[in-house]
């Protein structure tokens, strides 16, 4: 039995919108219902965990790290404000000026990489008939081993003298003489970035491939009567259908990647000649390797103008995403 | 009610009998007066001061596993004697800098943390004033040497106690050498050359480090660059002078030492990767501490017998070395500072620290002169050459006072990077000139 028109409206005010009453302010709680003031109280409980968290961890942190980088502390002592003095010295470091231009070489190389990769193999495993729960998760293995433990292994397999790589190369004759992996800077910053493409790959395969599961059959069927072979069913079916999460997987891993540490501080340190560096890590070798925690601190915001640009875009995508389809 | 009281609070209070009280005051008041663990032993009694604490302490990750064995049993004495909790932690010397700052700043962490180079003036507004203890270690054993005094002296006061300074020099093969037809390790460093294009040519090139690790690579590049003439900045600590003919020439023999002479896979080396590939027989000369040579009696009896050690070459200025001093740093924010400065002074005492350097064997050079005629030098003839480098050793930062700013430009690899970029493919000017200014924005700051 259909529900009678005027019932409507009592529907939608009982319906428990807890944070659109948390914004009502004090006038409007005191006019609330008793219904509305237990529904505003228990968002309160619900949600103070998570902002006594994020205040903790996520917004003192940041806040501190910004004023930070306005003093010239150095370790053991108090620092005096010096304005935007930190930021003009590091806008005349050639090392910082080296480790922007690696950061954008590593993050835009790797993540191209990644998806690459990624999307292959997602569309193997999607096409794959047998053994696909032992591939998905052997297939993770790079992505759940701790970071630094790989790392560590991936050091050992490029070592110059014990590398395993060069032995491999050496006896079906690629090479005659042993390769410095992480000796030259171009070849330091190509092995940093496999490495990472290495880790980073199952991250966006497995993505992808829920992604790839939810695009219906028909679809392809469709496309196949009307005569598209198997790359223009790629290109214009599965590519644009995918874009969403696509877009979704890149814009975390353009995070990720841009902020990453471990990898380049256990494989290099930052070297040859910082021919390695990133952000973050010469952020730690000025910051708590010299001990000046202010210019650290500058050096580590550095990076924050381009993630909140890559945040922004992320959170407008995907607000334009939900709008689509709620208009649909 | 028996000895167990309640107090307001709640608390467990043991009442003490008012003889055994008198006995422990005059206990610790006899302990005061002969001073630390000798007047605790005299009295038979742990002071009272030191009772129930916890003593931690940051250690390296020796590379003479005896050595730990015996710090370990003077630990355990002390901790007895003196009835405290002593907690030995252990990480590697890369990592010290981190963990000091971190506790620095959280003024939490260890009470004892060993430091590295020069690394104590880095750490300086932390560490508390420990001039009472290592005035008193020096009196009594010959006075300092010039390099750890530096290190770990402001001038003013000392910030750390030196522990040890680490042995250096070049380990070669003398069977390799001698098929090349060198029967005597090079002099100078253009015979050094000579040697090395010889060994090359026979696929056993030399092998050195020029990576972002704490000391291989800046104990080789310190000593080149002022045993060519150069060095960084004048004796006030301003004036950076690094742009000179004698680092010139450093930089443009090291780059030619690179092709003819070097392993080319070095840029990318830790300290560790020499001695694997030494002991690995792809290398036949390598500048180390003595640690190649005692894995090798343990683990390669072979490479053991035909390894010697030799000293740094001479350049047009001299013979040089820059070698790690390790310091024991008393933490500023540390609430048993007493009893830190007690377990450094007992430590350092000539007979605990005597039997400590035995184990080393050459490894550790003690920091203070009154060691120099003992018999460990000379047990081993192949080890005697370990015992004089910290004679022309130099601190880094040299002619300028040790400091802060000398500090910053060791963490930053700046004099190891400028090697580098000349090896890369830059000029040995242009690699000169950065260097120069990344000095200058050091110095001048």
């Amino acid at each position: 039995m259909p529900q009678p028109a005027e019932s409507a409206p009592a529907t939608v005010l009982s319906k428990p919108t807890p944070i659109r009453t948390a914004a009502f302010g004090l006038g409007r709680l005191r006019r609330a219902s008793r219904t509305e003031r237990r529904e505003w109280l228990l968002a309160l409980i619900l949600l103070t965990p998570a902002l006594v968290m994020l205040g903790l961890f996520v917004a003192y942190p940041f806040v501190r790290g910004i004023w930070l980088g306005l003093l010239d502390s150095v370790v053991g002592r108090e620092g005096q404000f010096v304005g935007l003095q930190n930021y003009a010295k590091l806008w005349n470091d050639s090392i910082f000026r080296r480790t922007a231009q690696n950061t954008f070489i590593y993050t835009g190389c790797a993540t191209f990489l990644k998806l690459t990769l990624g999307m292959l193999v997602a569309l193997m495993l999607n096409n794959l008939v047998g053994f696909k729960r032992i591939l998905r998760a052997s297939m993770l293995l790079p992505w759940i081993v701790p970071t630094v433990l790989s790392t560590l292994a991936w050091k050992w397999m490029l070592d110059p003298t014990f590398s395993i790589v060069n032995w491999i190369l050496y006896q079906v004759g690629f090479i005659r003489l042993r390769v410095d992996w992480l000796g030259g800077p171009v070849m330091a910053m190509g092995s940093v970035i496999l490495v990472n493409v290495w880790r980073g790959t199952p991250f966006f395969a497995i993505t992808l491939l829920a992604g790839l599961q939810t695009i219906s059959p028909d679809v392809y069927e469709a496309a196949s009567i009307d005569g598209a072979n198997a790359w223009q069913r790629f290109w214009k079916v599965t590519w644009p259908l995918l874009m969403p999460v696509t877009m979704v997987v890149v814009l975390f891993s353009v995070i990720q990647t841009f902020a990453d540490f471990q990898l380049v501080y256990i494989l290099t340190g930052g070297g040859p000649a910082n021919s390695t560096h990133l952000f973050a890590t010469y952020a730690y070798q000025i910051g708590v390797a010299t001990g000046k925690l202010g210019e650290g601190a500058a050096a580590s915001l550095a990076m924050f103008p381009v993630l909140f640009m890559v945040v922004l875009f992320q959170l407008w995508y995907i607000r334009r995403g939900e709008g689509g389809k709620g208009g649909a | 009610m028996d000895e167990q009281r309640r107090g307001n609070s709640g608390r467990r209070w043991t009442s003490v009998p008012r003889r055994t009280f008198l006995k422990a005051a005059a206990a610790s008041a006899g302990a005061a007066a002969l001073g630390g663990i000798p007047g605790i032993l005299a009295a038979g009694q742990a002071p009272a001061y030191s009772k129930g604490t916890k003593l931690h302490l940051l250690q390296w990750l020796n590379f003479v596993p005896a050595g730990d064995k015996v710090f370990l049993a003077q630990v355990e004495e002390f901790a007895r004697q003196m009835a405290v909790a002593v907690q030995v932690e252990r990480i590697g010397m890369n990592d010290v800098r981190t963990r000091t700052t971190a506790a620095i700043e959280a003024k939490s962490g260890p009470d004892i943390i060993l430091i590295p180079n020069n690394l104590p003036h880095l750490f300086g507004d932390g560490l508390a004033d420990v001039s009472d203890v290592a005035e008193a270690i020096g009196k009594d054993q010959g006075g300092y040497y010039d390099l750890p005094r530096a290190n770990a002296s402001s001038g003013k006061r000392w910030i750390a106690v030196p522990q040890f300074v680490y042995s250096w020099a070049w380990n070669y093969r003398e069977d390799w050498l001698k098929e090349a037809g060198i029967t005597k390790f090079p002099e100078t460093w253009e015979e050094f050359r000579e040697m090395g294009k010889k060994l090359k040519a026979m696929g056993r090139p030399i092998g050195q480090g020029f990576g972002h690790s704490e000391n291989d690579p800046n104990n080789y590049v310190y000593p080149l660059v002022w045993g060519f003439g150069g060095y960084e900045v004048e004796k006030d600590g301003k004036a950076v002078v690094l742009d000179k003919k004698g680092t010139l020439e450093a930089i443009k023999y090291n780059t030619a030492l690179w092709k003819e002479a070097l392993d080319e896979t070095g840029l990318s080396w830790d300290d560790a990767s020499n001695n694997r590939a030494f002991l690995a027989g792809s290398m036949s000369v390598t500048g180390n501490s003595p640690s190649i040579y005692f894995v090798a009696r343990e683990k390669f009896p072979e490479v053991f017998k035909v390894i010697n050690h030799a000293p740094m070459p001479k350049g047009p200025a001299g013979r040089f070395y820059q070698l790690p001093t390790l310091s024991s740093a008393v933490m500023k924010y540390s609430k048993n500072q007493k009893l830190a400065k007690e377990f450094i002074r007992w430590y350092m005492s000539k007979e605990q620290y005597g039997k400590w350097f035995e184990v080393m064997e050459t490894f550790a050079i003690p920091p203070t002169k009154m060691w120099y005629d003992h018999p460990v030098w000379t047990k081993d003839p192949k080890l005697t050459v370990f015992r004089d480098v910290i004679k022309d050793a130099r601190q880094i930062g040299y002619a300028g006072p040790p400091g802060r700013k000398a500090s910053e430009a060791l963490a930053k690899y700046i004099i190891v990077d400028m090697f580098v970029k000349a090896i890369q493919g830059d000029k040995p000017e242009v690699a000169l000139r950065w260097a120069t200014e990344e000095l200058r924005k050091i110095y001048s700051a």
